[in-house]
């Protein structure tokens, strides 16, 4: 039955290729933790993308409760770590993974490093990862205000006026970011919900698709 | 051209046939002599062991250690001490240093985490060379562990120098406590003339003290407290004589939250 499915799609498709680029392909010896231990840290990116897949699906619970305004953000917050069923757990693994994240950030790109395998032909992909750690960044500094906590709202005063210190355009980036020249409030959380939930996220998929398809184009590095 | 199923694929489709193959750049993982072994299914299912050991350490991590939630975000309260998340502490920390802040705030906040971000985003550009080997090209790989150290380094200072306990308390949530007392009695205007009313609020509400509600401590104790301190308050606080101090603490000891 699946086959005949399968056959029908493909006769009008072609997909083939597809299945094959996808995952219809070999894995080197060099990168088996199977056969070599050390290659644990080839599973580094991976596990990356794993706690990225939790992070969007994480958020996307956490949305159904999350309430964008002052007045009610805290307590939809309130409500979901301490009413909501399992909301403790879905908000722990999108606190943590946050964390995680950027752990697993880091220790890819430090493989990457060290293997040497930015080097040509990867130079582009270095620099799409290197654009995939930055977009990271962001959302952890916007999503750390959503929660509209003590610790978030005087944080993000403090990122807000690093920010508005770039020489010549720091003024505008920060009302870009706060919605205003002076105040940090109202306007500011929505703004930072909007990035932090359709724009960032927006880049990161771009950003990860590209990381994706050049790995597929190019392969993973040879061993060293 | 055939295509479709019925298409025989050899290795890999980036496996060109030899005499295709261009002698530059680097050599294709599958010229090297190896056990290579399909992504689909073998591969993924050994993968899909490790995220699930991943996953479980994960979850144990996120019921042990519940996300914190401090009280609802208050901007008059200027006296709070800010902290990012642990991730941007090192760049806080550097803030902190002389040349890396006041007039130089731009140095700290700006160039040197930009020259870093820009550093790494051109290293492909920076070392052009073809060893990958990191012992075999010390310059990157110095940098990097410089790098690493220097991050290490100030996210530890800044968690030694970062007074977690004051960091707790402050931002605590607060439940709501009222109670009702007598304005006029002894012990309250003994108690909003004295410098106890400045930590511990009005109404016994609390602020940078705990709330003086419902404490369940005798007078005796709350008299102890008030001559030799507690936690972050110390001893001597309480400026008055003895005889109005054993009267506050009489007048504490019966508060009691009402309903």
């Amino acid at each position: 039955m699946l086959n005949k499915i399968y056959d029908w799609v493909d006769e009008r498709l072609d997909i083939t290729p597809i299945w094959r680029d996808i995952a219809d392909h070999e894995v080197p010896e060099h990168v088996n933790p199977a056969h070599h231990f050390s290659a644990f840290v080839y599973c580094f990116g991976g596990l990356t993308f794993f706690v990225t897949v939790i992070q969007i699906l994480s958020g996307m619970f956490l949305t159904m409760y999350y309430v964008p305004d002052i007045e009610n953000a805290w307590n939809s917050v309130y409500y979901l770590q301490n009413e909501v069923a399992f909301g403790e757990i879905v908000r722990g693994m999108h606190h943590w993974g946050a964390s995680l994240v950027i752990v697993m950030m880091f220790l890819h790109t430090l493989r990457v490093f060290f293997t040497g395998s930015y080097k040509k032909p990867r130079e582009l992909n270095w620099m799409v990862g290197v654009g995939i750690f930055g977009i990271m960044l962001g959302l952890g500094f916007t999503g750390y205000l959503l929660p509209w906590d003590m610790k978030a709202l005087f944080a993000t005063k403090v990122g807000i006026e690093i920010a508005a210190s770039v020489p010549f355009i720091g003024g505008m980036i920060k009302t870009l970011l706060a919605g205003d020249e002076v105040i940090l409030g109202a306007q500011t959380l929505t703004r930072f919900f909007a990035i932090h939930v359709f724009f960032l996220p927006a880049a990161l998929f771009g950003l990860l698709a590209a990381h994706f398809i050049l790995i597929r184009r190019q392969g993973i590095s040879g061993p060293l | 051209m055939h295509r479709g199923k019925g298409l025989k694929f050899v290795g890999d489709s980036r496996v060109l046939h030899p005499s295709s193959r261009k002698k530059k750049g680097p050599k294709d993982y599958s010229e090297y002599p190896g056990k290579t072994e399909a992504f689909w299914p073998d591969f993924l299912l050994k993968e899909w062991l490790i995220g699930s050991v991943f996953l479980i350490g994960y979850l144990i991590l996120t019921v042990s250690h519940p996300s914190p939630l401090e009280r609802q975000a208050d901007p008059t309260d200027t006296a709070y001490i800010p902290l990012p998340d642990w991730y941007f502490l090192f760049l806080y920390q550097l803030l902190k240093y002389q040349f890396a802040s006041g007039p130089y705030n731009v140095i700290g906040a700006i160039v040197m985490p930009g020259i870093a971000f820009m550093a790494l985003l051109l290293v492909p550009f920076l070392d052009t060379s073809k060893e990958r080997r990191p012992f075999k090209r010390p310059l990157p790989t110095g940098f990097m562990l410089l790098a690493i150290a220097s991050i290490i380094f100030l996210t530890w200072e800044s968690v030694v120098n970062h007074d977690w306990e004051a960091a707790k308390a402050q931002g605590e949530i607060r439940e709501e406590v009222s109670v009702e007392f007598d304005e006029n009695s002894e012990g309250y205007q003994l108690y909003s003339t004295s410098s106890c009313i400045g930590c511990h609020g009005n109404a016994f509400e609390g602020g940078i003290g705990p709330t003086l509600v419902g404490t369940g401590r005798s007078a005796e104790e709350i008299y102890e407290i008030g001559k030799n301190g507690i936690a972050s308050m110390p001893a001597g606080t309480y400026q008055g004589t003895d005889e109005e101090l054993q009267v506050i603490a009489e007048f504490i000891s019966t508060l009691e939250a009402s309903e």
